[in-house]
């Protein structure tokens, strides 16, 4: 299934939940913050938050700036 | 002391993050600072350095961590981010920043109330980035900024206190505490904004963008320090016609007449 991550299309395996994309990724959860389908996502539901085709998911993080 | 958001500052020098070419030396240059405020953005991940983390670099015991809504075109982006930020750091402070055009990043007064009155609400510490315009700010402290931050020339440029006139008639009028932010180019753009009476300067760029940021860091804490000193002292009044600093009594002969 094709989902939409931080704008652009990504290809994921059926049944992903978002604790299995950032592992997939190389991201450390607890360095950034997740948005699905513009809602936050808690961290402690990260592994509840399975991922559906089309969802737009977002992963942000803390850049220097003024 | 200053005291904003319920929280007391000793260093009235706030620091931005933004283009320091390592993390090392940004990590020198808030010591050097003695700063105890420094701002970060928000990002979209960069998934080819997923590494990459600006919160290992900083210690959030020392310093306040004020996240900035910068990217925010109107209210309904800088309320998406600011919900993020919170998210992010755990804590509600927040730097107000709604800039529609690219070219100029002025703040659009508008939207940023608007934006201001509904995080207050939600229960952020709003710190609005803002033009320096007098009713704005009081409108912006009416609705329950923490502080305002009006700019003193546009972000980036250098061009120091631009606006002097407007904020010297913010700080009168304000009850809550004034940062002068953006367009400090030099130590005496911050010397001036506070010699004004201003509460604290926000730097970045002429620190960061530095031959040598921990020097200019360091130089930054002494204009501020001098600034406020002086400012606290009472600076003297300006006037057009001279005032003699000798005395203009007991000369000592006639033919010295001329110096009565």
């Amino acid at each position: 299934m094709q989902i939409h991550l931080n704008g652009s299309p990504k290809t994921i395996p059926d049944s992903m939940n978002v604790t299995t994309l950032l592992q997939e990724l190389g991201v450390s959860p607890t360095s950034v913050v997740v948005e699905l389908n513009k809602n936050i996502v808690q961290p402690d539901c990260y592994a509840a938050s399975t991922l559906h085709d089309n969802d737009q998911v977002e992963l942000i993080r803390f850049v220097g700036g003024g | 002391m200053l005291t904003i958001g319920g929280h007391t500052f000793h260093s009235r020098l706030f620091l931005g993050t933004g283009k320091f070419s390592s993390a090392a030396v940004m990590r020198q240059a808030i010591e050097a600072s003695g700063t105890e405020m420094v701002t970060v953005a928000l990002r979209r991940v960069d998934l080819d350095n997923p590494e990459d983390d600006i919160m290992s670099a900083l210690d959030r015991d020392r310093c306040v961590f004020l996240p900035n809504t910068s990217g925010a075109r109107n209210a309904e982006e800088a309320i998406r981010l600011a919900h993020l930020a919170r998210a992010a750091s755990g804590s509600s402070w927040l730097k107000l920043e709604v800039t529609p055009d690219p070219r100029t990043l002025l703040p659009d007064p508008i939207e940023t109330l608007k934006a201001t009155e509904e995080l207050v609400r939600a229960g952020f510490i709003v710190l609005p980035y803002m033009n320096a315009d007098p009713i704005l700010a009081l409108r912006l402290q009416d609705v329950g900024a923490a502080a305002v931050m009006p700019l003193g020339s546009p972000i980036g440029t250098n061009q120091g206190i631009l606006t002097a006139f407007q904020i010297e008639i913010i700080i009168d009028q304000a009850r809550v505490p004034v940062v002068v932010d953006a367009g400090i180019g030099a130590p005496s753009h911050a010397a001036l904004a506070m010699e004004m009476g201003a509460d604290a300067v926000l730097v970045n760029t002429a620190i960061s963008v530095a031959g040598d940021p921990v020097a200019m860091a360091r130089a930054f804490a002494q204009a501020v320090e001098a600034g406020r000193t002086a400012f606290v002292a009472g600076m003297g009044c300006r006037g057009k016609q001279a005032q003699a600093s000798s005395p203009l009594t007991g000369t000592l002969a006639t033919d010295l007449g001329f110096l009565a």
